[in-house]
């Protein structure tokens, strides 16, 4: 470990320059998300604000179209971030992955825009190609899918390509398989059909499949290298969890997929298939806690990176509590026939996303903020004692378990009024809209998203300065069992 | 490392996770097989796209416990019978539609999508549209213009004018009813539906 007082781009390795790009565009789009979640917000207590302009539907694709795209920039990041160190070579495609960068980007910022600008077309395919697909999470327009394709084959050939070059590990192996399937799942939402059970059936083997498969297994990867390098936690013993993980994962997860087959359409039989696998998914994030919990006591929360081992802890506790418990508060189809579809799905999927996924791509984010640095000192004793780092992870944690609160509150009153006492008819959905309760709920949502995007300002702006003062260089932990290669 | 007990090896558990991997991706295709062929547009619980064409009601099943549709006789939509084809076509352009101006922004269906305006899974049997008979062209009024035509129960919020024009607002209703006729297993439970006229 180096620590002379190299700075800036010239710190960085191939692969750690072309994930900076990464890291940058993820954190612009998070910032757009907080503020197209924010304007969403407020049009529910002002329904009046933005009509016509900017509806809710406009805002809320935006903002929620922002967070899977800034989570895939952050994950395709941090892998190239890490990976030159792990493969032990240098990034065999530096050149193609500038490319599906710049692609990957210009496709974003292009669909953006016509979300934005022209928000929707007419009832022709032309419109699904070029405008808007108009399914959740993947409403970007199907020229996009098929770029999106093009980078992400991009990016598996380098991942691949650099490890069977350099050398191989176990979480080397688990990324690869991972990735093969990260870009096979999308493949299956690419189509049309009149049938919207067939559309939901197949659009949930993307949505589901990433969100609670490939992308927890991809986070895991990450959470067992940013263990070894922000605690000096044992190779072996990080690899031994990172399979225990896949174990339970996919073991739950991939046929907890029956969780969203209870009400489309498809037979019953996944009522007990959904349910019981669903409950299910909350062991292996037990697992994770207890690992990253464990590993912090064993090395007494040593770290030469606080701020970075921070955010590793809160990915544990929140993608436990927002994905698992969160997850599995409504999951058996007795409580989902009720609560599906309403601001209980939103509480679960505020807490969820952030905690299982911008929290570990916020951590990476300070790995590599340390490295641009000059490896200074991250952990005790900062210059400014660290309070932006501190305030930032207190307002942004804060803020989305704030959310997560105030939504699920507004969703009980919902799912009694709406569902149990009217219902379920449009008159029932409206008096439910209406109730005060309801509507105090919505209100503290705002407030604690405004909290949420404070913490999303000090964290740019923290990142932005943190150890430039600083002069003691970092210690960084000795890995004791190496690659065994 | 040589006293590692085997249950907690790093070999043991790499094994564990492709094996367990492997067969929960098995099961998974095999009853994607099923699943899919169970819910092609015409099977048991997903109607033919003709469903257009016939009344649809929605009845308790004691032995389930829950609601489900049923298909009654003749009713054409907007007074004309059409062909399988034709019936088709007007649904996939109703979907497309959907699809195009993004009702999923605002609305759920089947329970998916956003939570700003109501569900749309059985709206063509909603009781707000008043009665059977006068459904179908209050539905293509409100979608053609719902600024004017808003259906707000009492609050602020409005459906904005996305300019459907007639053919697609027609087309729109077509999907929404041919919706209603899939079966949900229940859901939304104890839905109440529109005053059903006539017999079955």
């Amino acid at each position: 470990m180096s620590t002379a007082k190299i700075t800036g781009i010239a710190a960085l390795d191939g692969g750690q320059r072309l994930a900076v790009k990464y890291f940058a565009v993820a954190v612009v789009l998070f910032g757009a998300q907080i503020l197209f979640g924010l304007l969403a917000g407020f049009q529910y207590l002002n329904p009046d604000f933005l009509y016509g302009v900017m509806d809710f539907s406009v805002n809320r694709t935006v903002h929620v179209n922002a967070m899977i795209v800034w989570m895939l920039f952050g994950f395709m990041g941090s892998i190239y971030w890490l990976i030159e160190e792990e493969a032990g070579i240098e990034l065999v495609g530096l050149k193609l992955g500038n490319l599906g960068f710049w692609l990957f980007t210009a496709a974003v910022a292009v669909v953006v825009v016509v979300f934005l600008l022209i928000q929707t077309g007419a009832g022709t395919i032309e419109s699904i190609w070029f405008i808007n697909e108009g399914r959740e999470y993947i409403e970007a327009p199907r020229w996009a899918d098929i770029g999106i394709v093009i980078c992400v084959l991009i990016f598996f050939y380098n991942v691949a390509a650099t490890f069977m070059k350099g050398r191989w590990s176990g979480i080397a192996g688990v990324l690869v398989l991972d990735l093969v399937a990260v870009a096979g799942m999308y493949l299956t939402g690419m189509f049309y059909s009149p049938n919207l059970t067939m559309d939901q059936f197949w659009w949930w083997w993307v949505i589901h499949l990433w969100v609670e498969a490939t992308w927890e297994v991809l986070v895991g990867c990450i959470m067992a290298w940013g263990l070894i390098k922000t605690l000096g936690a044992r190779r072996k013993i990080v690899t031994t969890w990172l399979y225990i993980e896949v174990a339970l994962m996919l073991g739950s997860g991939i046929l907890g997929l029956g969780h969203h087959y209870f009400w489309i359409g498809t037979p019953e039989y996944w009522l007990t298939v959904g349910g019981f696998f669903s409950a299910l998914e909350p062991v292996p994030l037990v697992a994770m806690v207890v690992h990253a919990v464990y590993d912090s006591g064993v090395h007494r929360f040593k770290s030469p990176n606080h701020p970075a081992l921070a955010w590793l802890i809160a990915h544990a506790f929140g993608n436990f509590f927002g994905a698992g418990v969160w997850g599995f508060m409504h999951t058996l189809p007795q409580v989902n026939v009720y609560t599906h579809g309403t601001q209980w799905s939103a509480s679960h999927g505020h807490f969820a996303f952030f905690g299982a996924y911008a929290t570990m791509n916020i951590a990476v984010f300070y790995l590599a903020a340390q490295k641009w640095r000059g490896n200074v000192n991250f952990g005790g004793g900062l210059v400014d004692n660290g309070w932006k780092w501190k305030w930032a992870l207190g307002l942004l944690n804060g803020g989305v378990v704030g959310m997560t609160m105030a939504l699920l509150v507004s969703g009980y009153d919902q799912v009694f009024i709406e569902r149990a006492l009217e219902g379920a008819t449009w008159a029932g959905f409206f008096k439910a809209q209406h109730n005060v309760w309801y509507l105090q709920g919505m209100w503290w949502r705002q407030l604690f998203g405004y909290m949420t995007a404070a913490g999303f300002f000090i964290l740019v702006w923290d990142l932005m300065t943190i150890g430039v003062r600083e002069t003691r260089p970092a210690v960084f932990p000795t890995e004791v069992a190496e690659h065994a290669a | 490392m040589s006293n590692v007990p085997w249950w907690a090896s790093e070999d043991f558990w790499r094994k564990t996770a492709i094996w367990v991997t492997a067969g929960m991706a098995v099961v998974l295709i095999v009853l994607t097989f099923d699943t899919v062929k169970v819910i092609t547009a015409g099977h048991s619980r997903v109607p033919a796209y003709e469903v257009i064409n016939k009344r649809i009601y929605y009845r308790m099943n004691t032995k389930r416990e829950f609601q489900e549709p049923i298909i009654g006789a003749d009713a054409p939509l907007f007074g004309k019978m059409l062909t399988p084809e034709e019936a088709k076509a007007m649904v996939s352009h109703g979907k497309m539609t959907v699809q195009a101006r993004n009702c999923g922004g605002c609305h759920t269906l089947l329970g998916n999508g956003s939570y700003y305006a109501p569900d749309l899974t059985k709206s063509w049997l909603d009781p707000s549209w008043a009665g059977e008979s006068a459904r179908e062209m209050l539905m293509v009024k409100f979608l053609m213009d719902p600024t004017t035509n808003a259906r707000g129960f009492g609050g602020q919020r409005r459906m904005p004018n996305l300019h459907l024009t007639e053919e697609e607002a027609k087309a729109v209703v077509a999907f929404l009813k041919w919706m209603s006729a899939i079966d949900t297993s229940g859901f939304p439970r104890n839905f109440t539906p529109i005053a059903q006229e006539g017999d079955l």
